[in-house]
């Protein structure tokens, strides 16, 4: 039986055992509901909860253990000459014979595989209708089992609300997994890495040319995997990015609090708030084809050699990108700071400027470095822009107008297209990966104290 | 401020000596008050202008390829090149040598280009979806074979681009990849009233394809959706479960303060990251197949899962005490009053997360390149297994192409990417208009 049959006819057991509990409920009650310790709907829930619950655990197990069981035993009936084959060898065959078995095309039909396919389905189709009475019994089970202890006295609303927090309270312990996930994976794959190039020379080397470190002579490949120049131009993007940001958004969100009328800050702030939304790929579209030929022409015309993929063009796109960052985190800080200050300041004789330039900054300047900090985090995991408009070739330079790359860039370069997964080459993106995570976590956590102790001061 | 201090250390002179300290300053002070105005507007001023030459560079790039070139040529459908068996049977039908019947159609509208140099180029004035046309009209109708009919076939994309002007024409008489002579002859077609721009539906209903003229995003707007929903389906109901449980009623102590900076930090981790961790996990621990949108959707759900409780743990708070006192004083427990009356109450501003965040979400690139969904798919992917890609990744894979024809089709495709995003944003700005409340 297929399994989403299977599903399907646990889900509806699911349901008779809501009506079941129920009219068990109300029938042991005789029809008085006041006599139940719960409302009457919380025994059927009670009773579906039994149903439904295990078995889906069940479901769960079982799809994950089969395959690993039928693949075994689909190895072990194979003749000994297939069995001793090397591991990588035999993951290949075993692709071969589920291939064959789905009815799809494979590089080996010998008799050997197609029989193996048989026996793969044959004990596939075992499992899965095994799979189908083992759940359906379970279901069952339940079924009957719960609407027998349903009862006056029976706490049905405690226990399923129990059942309720337990699932809630998983909900948000995914967050934790998520983040346990990426760090684990990040540090296992970094791990190996540090195994073949040793950590001080990925992180303080000057070259790199993860290229030529897949040729078989090479097995030092000392140098090659150096990230300095990675590094340095990642941080040259991000300057020039910030270049821009920094004073446009800074500046706009000045105006618009202390200077703009109410209704031109509620039609000027949605439409730069555009600018966040456009999703990435665009402002990459825009830089590669739009703004670095504008940028290349201009410093042809005076007389500068500037590279098609120049550093310039991706920072200052990114930098549009990241205007309605720093202003609207910015315009949140400088809306934070009292009323009093200002007016004591009014009060004074301080013209707007001034007060905006003597009290107003200096308040709330922690706020503003909270946000120009996690301005700078975006802007060094900013992928897609730098994919598309800055450079492949790692130049160590600090000149805007030469072609740079970054860590995202290389990150995309090593993963994108097939490759073996444990080359030195795959395993470097993940070790880039960990210093960009760890990066910006620190960024994040140290700006977003900032902004919280910030806040606390004037609430 | 200076000019204060002064005044104030010169307390005991004349009153009008004052005024004149006083006066002396406020011409610098009232320029520098203008010119932080003025920057201000400046700056604004190169927001706004940025933001509209970017819409304005993806339109005026991608509007045109939306009409593609088409040739009107008299085709004869020759019996002998589509069904040389004789059978009328479709299966037959389907392997004609159509190619074969649009070459004839092309050489025989120039009688004089004898050589078979001359006679290649005709050929390649047509896009080879030309032939794909004339196989749709005889599987349609056969009777028509045998007939001469007027046909309106797909011209190369060479040609497009020269009839849309984006080719340069030289002064020798050639174009940016069309020799002189496809020129010549393309010219002469024109004036006879042969060429026209008709919309391009293929772009709207097809798949990828390796010719610029052929490619459509049909494919990628249907990996969007199935990757979205998958997304949908994951992030909605644990988002909504954990924001519950947060707002409502974890205790107050070490454990979910960690959760709570836990997700914080999470919101603000680079995107590409969860696609290291998709690539990782989800391929090659669990061994999920690759390009396929169920990974996409489940890297997607756990990069939009943060901004999600932020949003709906928002939503909870805007519920006031109130509600909740008259709750619990008709007796409710705590589960009831949540779940039949704060839920409810913040579903509005919850969905209007929601939909902001599938915005984000739509738009995402980077950690779908990392789990595959970059690969070169012309069909159109019927299950959330099937290997896909998406809009944002259609726009970076034609991005990347040599051909100068898929410039236009990659900004046409951007277009129709913000055109969805637009479309999500006014549904969330409408509901949030419609059902906000004011407590």
């Amino acid at each position: 039986m297929n399994t989403s049959i299977t599903l399907l006819v646990v889900a509806v057991l699911t349901v008779i055992g809501f009506y079941m509990g129920r009219r068990q409920a109300l029938g042991v009650a005789d029809g008085l509901p006041a006599r139940l310790h719960s409302l009457p709907s919380y025994y059927g829930y009670f009773v579906a909860i039994w149903c439904g619950l295990p078995t889906l655990a069940l479901l769960a197990a079982w799809l994950i253990l089969q395959p690993i069981i039928v693949d075994g035993l689909v190895i072990g009936s194979l003749p000994a000459a297939q069995q001793n084959l090397a591991p990588d060898r035999l993951g290949l065959l075993l692709n071969d014979i589920r291939n064959i078995a789905k009815g799809e095309a494979a590089s080996e039909t010998t008799a050997v595989v197609v029989a193996a396919a048989k026996r793969y389905n044959e004990l596939t189709s075992l499992g899965n209708w095994m799979l189908a009475a083992c759940a359906l019994a379970l279901a069952a089970a339940g079924l009957v089992m719960a609407r027998n202890r349903v009862a006056p006295g029976l706490r049905a609303r405690n226990l399923v609300e129990r059942v309720l927090m337990g699932v809630l309270i998983l909900a948000s312990l995914l967050a934790i997994l998520t983040t346990i996930g990426i760090v684990a994976s990040l540090l296992l794959e970094s791990i190996r890495f540090f195994d073949k190039i040793p950590f001080w020379e990925f992180l303080f080397g000057t070259k790199w040319s993860p290229q030529t470190a897949l040729r078989a002579d090479q097995v030092g490949q000392s140098g090659s995997f150096g990230a300095i120049p990675i590094f340095a131009g990642t941080a040259l993007i991000t300057l020039i990015a910030m270049a821009v940001a920094v004073p446009v958004g800074l500046f706009s969100a000045i105006y618009l609090s202390e200077y703009a009328k109410p209704s031109v800050r509620s039609t000027i702030k949605p439409i730069m708030e555009i600018l966040a939304g456009i999703p990435t790929v665009v402002y990459g579209f825009f830089a590669a084809l739009t703004v670095a030929p504008v940028i290349r022409d201009a410093g042809e015309a005076i007389g500068l050699s500037v590279a098609s993929e120049s550093a310039l063009a991706a920072g200052v796109v990114m930098g549009v990108m990241i205007i309605p960052f720093v202003s609207s985190l910015s315009d949140d800080v400088i809306s934070a700071v009292p009323q009093s200050l200002r007016e004591g300041a009014y009060g004074l004789g301080a013209t707007k400027a001034e007060t905006v330039r003597n009290i107003i900054v200096p308040a709330a300047l922690p706020g503003i470095v909270g946000a120009v900090l996690l301005a700078v985090s975006r802007a060094i995991g900013e992928t897609m822009i730098v994919v598309m408009a800055a450079g492949l070739a790692a130049n160590l330079t600090a000149n805007p107008f030469e072609a740079v790359t970054t860590v995202t860039v290389q990150i995309v370069t090593l993963l994108v297209g097939d490759q073996e997964f444990d080359s030195a080459k795959t395993l470097a993106a993940f070790a880039l990966g960990l210093v960009l995570f760890v990066f910006t976590l620190c960024l994040n956590v140290i700006a977003l104290r900032i902004v919280r102790k910030y806040r606390e001061r004037y609430e | 401020m200076n000019n204060g201090t002064a005044s104030i250390a010169a307390g005991d002179r004349q009153p009008s000596a004052i005024a004149e300290t006083v006066k002396s300053g406020l011409r610098r002070r009232h320029a520098s008050e203008v010119r932080l105005k003025i920057y201000g507007l400046m700056a604004i001023g190169f927001a706004l202008v940025a933001l509209f030459i970017l819409l304005l560079s993806v339109i005026s790039k991608g509007y045109s390829a939306f009409q593609q070139t088409h040739i009107n040529l008299e085709v004869y459908f020759d019996a002998e090149k589509i069904d040389p068996g004789g059978t009328r049977k479709i299966e037959d039908l389907r392997r004609g040598d159509y190619e074969g019947v649009a070459r004839t159609a092309i050489r025989s509208a120039f009688p004089d280009a004898k050589g078979r140099r001359d006679r290649r180029a005709l050929g390649k004035m047509l896009s080879t979806g030309a032939a794909d046309n004339l196989r749709r009209m005889v599987l349609s109708n056969p009777k028509i074979i045998g007939t001469r009919r007027h046909v309106w076939l797909l011209a190369s994309d060479e040609l497009d681009m020269l009839n849309k002007g984006y080719a340069k024409r030289n002064p020798d008489g050639s174009a940016t990849k069309v020799s002189g002579k496809q020129v010549t002859w393309f010219d002469a077609l024109a004036k006879k009233g042969a060429v026209e721009r008709q919309f391009n539906w293929r772009f709207l209903t097809g798949g990828d394809s390796r010719e610029p003229e052929q490619a459509g995003i049909w494919g990628a707007v249907v990996g969007s959706g199935l990757t979205m929903i998958v997304t949908l389906l994951l992030a909605f109901p644990v988002g909504v479960m954990a924001a519950i449980y947060l707002e409502e009623f974890a205790p107050k102590n070490r454990w979910t303060d960690l959760i709570e900076v836990n997700i914080n930090n999470l919101a603000a981790v680079p995107s590409i990251v969860f696609g290291l961790l998709g690539l990782a996990v989800f391929l090659g621990f669990f061994g999920l197949p690759r390009s396929a949108p169920l990974i996409g959707g489940m890297v997607l759900a756990l990069m939009t899962l943060p901004t999600l409780i932020i949003a709906a743990r928002a939503a909870l708070k805007a519920v006031p005490p109130s509600i909740r006192e008259a709750a619990y004083g008709l007796g409710a427990s705590r589960v009831q009053v949540v779940m039949h009356h704060v839920l409810p109450l913040s579903m509005p501003g919850i969905l209007t997360g929601t939909i902001i965040g599938m915005a984000q979400a739509l738009g995402e690139t980077a950690p779908l390149l990392m789990v595959g969904m970059v690969a070169f798919i012309v069909d159109v992917p019927s299950g959330i297994t099937d290997a896909a890609t998406v809009l944002p990744v259609q726009v970076y894979i034609w991005a990347d192409s040599p051909e100068r024809a898929f410039e236009e089709k990659t900004a046409a495709a951007i277009m129709v990417l913000l055109a969805f995003l637009i479309l999500m944003n006014a549904i969330a700005i409408i509901l949030r208009k419609k059902f906000e409340r004011r407590w």
